[in-house]
């Protein structure tokens, strides 16, 4: 196939068909991240800015690997260090960066829809880096990537995604691309965290970790924020763990072969046992460089769209 | 003297139970009998109305003109232009403004705006609380000698329901009627679409139905309570129906009305982050649409209403979450109902849609509006029923052009307005 679009801000409109051509082409670039010469040059004399909003390092720091992997000029915006705080508009922060003639720009933001308000609105590539909790796209394709990886395939898997659900965009973005590749999915967590609604996106919600891990191929893990920022939707850390945690002792009714996979950042003792997070069925790190791969290859194939 | 025929016109006036094919005859700005026609020394003016209803002039009891304090976004002027355009002879406006309206000097300087600029009858609301803060009383007595029609938080919504209780028992006492925007804050939290499978598939911050009614539900308890009319706005939900259906039918003074955006679109609406389909209560399901429409029909909710809530383009091109709730309505208005309610439902017949923009809302505000007896003022609204027309926001009288139904076909609008025997707009 050939692809044809210049933005990534969702999985949910993509193809099958696309999302295997993404997995295909990242395959292709993380056989570069085991060169000496770890650089190639699809993206020279290209211009990609980082532009995140709300903050973080491991995706910011991903996207940064790739770009110059591609061999794109990088610079980093932060909230602080953007107009934003000085009252400007996403609209005119981002025609600014394009009138720089920037050719990518990676989003992270606070607000649902905010990469597709500047798709729309740009020439420029723009990949969602996250967005709310509406989605977070190349992070469901690394997981995916990394699924592919172990299992072969996805079509058939049984797989589990544990946790604050309501308030997840890797969950969103995991649930519509797994669904799309012949995947079934479990939704795992509190009822106030996982609201019986989602059974209309095609998933099935249980609130009983013990009856789905004996049944699934891969558990994903969604980091539990702090009783602070959820204090109306659970009764705090210790009652978690003991509904939901992956402990020692649950991770017993794993099948042998099952992947444990969590986004990142991980709870240590909270989501998951600290053991547990680096065995042998965790592909935690594997997440992470594959990371790169699907990066460079969702760069690679938008940016190349956008300069056209 | 002066004098205008208007010929041939189905005259549909509720407030008379008239509905047949008759001149109008207006002397002097007020509506006269026909049999003076002959005794006028001077050839009347002529308007021809055939194929045209002849109404009263429409009554929108829930606008937000903007002024004063945001006259970027609409102006008293401005407004009532819309508002003619849309064929409402009298609006009522929302006291969100800056200053709030929760004093009569703030209530002094919309009427003498109104007098000056607007060409249509404007009338404004006061506040329940001051500053809408929704924490102590405004001069309630103070407001409604300064010529309010009604007191509300519009906008905001009084959380204390002890509070509220206070307010309707001294509305009570000095006579106006108290319009509610019915929203629980804890149970909305920061929603900002209905909360169902598009908010949880797009991830956006879900507002239950059951925010709303928890309010309406409130709001029936305290009518009761305190004997006195409290009117629901924006009706959202088929539980709100249910709710004011069962009190209606045992009695209690409670009311509700229903705005366009609430019954022609459902949340779909909101996948591609459009601002301009975010509104507050936030359109909902198919369900809601079909339980609103029923209630128009049997008559729980009795008023129609747009919510006009002008914002400019920089305010609403923003991120969905951050942008402001509202649209503009007043020109969209009738030819909704007319296309939705009246043709393709057929929810309601044209003299029931007349009595809900007419005798009903001048009723619970207490008006000398929306009559065409004799010697009342001549505010007239010439519609066609049938007209087929293209929404196009760029035409709008309003200064915003915050509009999901641009490019929209409809069926039926107004095509003249007439306020006190002077035609204000026509098409």
């Amino acid at each position: 196939m050939r692809w044809s679009r210049k933005d990534l801000v969702g999985i949910r409109e993509l193809s099958a068909e696309e999302i295997t051509f993404v997995l295909d082409t990242a395959a292709a670039f993380k056989q570069v991240g085991t060169r000496d010469v770890k650089k190639v040059p699809a993206l020279r004399g290209k211009t990609l800015v980082n532009f995140f909003v709300e903050p973080s390092t491991r995706t910011r720091t991903s996207f940064e690997l790739a770009a110059k992997r591609l061999s794109a000029d990088v610079i980093n915006i932060s909230a602080t260090t953007s107009s934003l705080t000085k009252g400007e508009t996403l609209k005119d922060t981002a025609k600014i960066l394009e009138a720089n003639h920037a050719d990518i720009i990676v989003l992270r933001h606070s607000s649902a829809g905010a990469p597709q308000f500047l798709a729309e609105r740009l020439r420029a590539s723009v990949i969602n880096a996250g967005d709310g909790a509406h989605e977070h796209p190349t992070q469901a394709l690394l997981d995916l990537y990394t699924i592919r990886e172990r299992r072969g395939s996805i079509a058939g898997l049984h797989v589990a995604i544990v946790g604050d659900i309501l308030f997840s965009r890797v969950a969103r973005s995991n649930i519509f691309a797994l669904l799309k590749l012949g995947a079934r999915v479990t939704l795992v967590g509190p009822s106030t965290l996982v609201p019986r609604v989602f059974e209309r996106l095609g998933v099935t919600v249980s609130h009983c970790i013990d009856e789905v891990l004996p049944t699934v191929d891969v558990v994903h893990l969604l980091r539990v924020q702090h009783e602070r920022q959820r204090k109306e939707y659970f009764p705090g850390i210790g009652e978690y763990i003991r509904l939901f945690g992956l402990t020692k002792a649950r991770a017993k009714l794993l099948k042998a072969d099952c992947l444990i996979m969590h986004p990142g950042p991980i709870n240590r003792g909270v989501e998951i046992d600290s053991d547990l997070a680096d065995g042998v069925q965790s592909v935690i790190l594997a997440q992470v460089t594959n990371g790169l791969a699907v990066r460079m290859a969702v760069l690679y194939l938008c940016g190349g769209i956008a300069s056209r | 003297m002066s004098a205008t025929v208007i010929r041939n016109g189905r005259i549909i006036d509720p407030a008379n139970g008239r509905d047949e094919i008759a001149d109008l005859l207006i002397i002097d700005g007020l509506i006269a009998a026909l049999p003076q026609l002959s005794t006028l020394n001077s050839q009347p003016d002529e308007i021809d109305a055939g194929n045209l209803i002849v109404a009263p002039g429409l009554i929108d009891i829930h606008v937000h003109l903007r002024e004063p304090g945001f006259g970027w976004k609409e102006t008293i002027e401005s407004g009532a232009r819309a508002a003619a355009a849309g064929g409402f002879t009298t609006i009522v406006c929302m006291p969100n403004t800056s200053p709030v309206a929760d004093s009569p000097s703030t209530i002094a300087w919309i009427k003498d705006r109104a007098a000056a600029a607007a060409c249509v009858h404007v009338l404004p609301t006061g506040a329940i609380s001051k500053n809408l803060a929704g924490e102590e009383l405004a001069p309630i007595g103070s407001l409604a000698q300064a010529g309010v029609v009604a007191i509300t938080d519009d906008g905001h919504c009084v959380q204390n329901s002890e509070l509220m209780r206070r307010a309707v028992e001294y509305a009570r006492m000095v006579g106006v009627p108290v319009l509610d925007h019915c929203q629980d804050y804890n149970l909305v939290g920061h929603g900002v679409v209905h909360e169902g499978y598009w908010s949880t598939l797009l991830g956006l911050p879900g507002w239950p139905a059951a925010g709303e009614e928890a309010i309406v539900a409130r709001n029936i308890l305290l009518a009761e309570l305190c004997d006195h009319r409290i009117h629901c706005q924006h009706i959202s939900s088929a539980g709100s129906v249910r709710l004011l259906r069962e009190a209606r039918g045992r009695g209690v003074r409670i009311s509700g009305e229903a705005c366009p955006h609430h019954i022609a679109l459902t949340h779909e609406a909101i996948q591609n982050f459009d601002t301009n389909y975010k509104m507050n209560p936030p359109l909902r399901s198919q369900a809601d649409v079909d339980a609103l429409i029923a209630g128009i029909a049997d008559g729980t909710l009795d008023i129609l209403a747009s919510d006009h809530a002008p914002h400019a383009k920089f305010e609403k091109e923003v991120e969905f979450d951050r942008a402001p709730f509202g649209i503009v309505g007043l020109e969209t208005e009738l030819g909704l109902f007319l296309d939705l309610l009246v043709h393709k439902r057929k929810a309601i017949d044209l003299p029931r849609l007349i009595e809900m923009f007419t005798t009903i809302p001048a009723e619970l505000l207490k008006l000398k509006a929306g009559t065409l007896a004799t010697g009342a003022a001549a505010d007239v609204t010439l519609i066609d029923p049938n007209l087929e027309w293209t929404v196009d926001a760029n035409a709008f009288e309003t200064l915003s052009s915050n509009t999901p139904f641009h490019g929209w076909n409809l069926k039926g609008r107004a095509v003249r307005t007439i306020v006190g025997g002077r035609t204000v707009w026509r098409l």
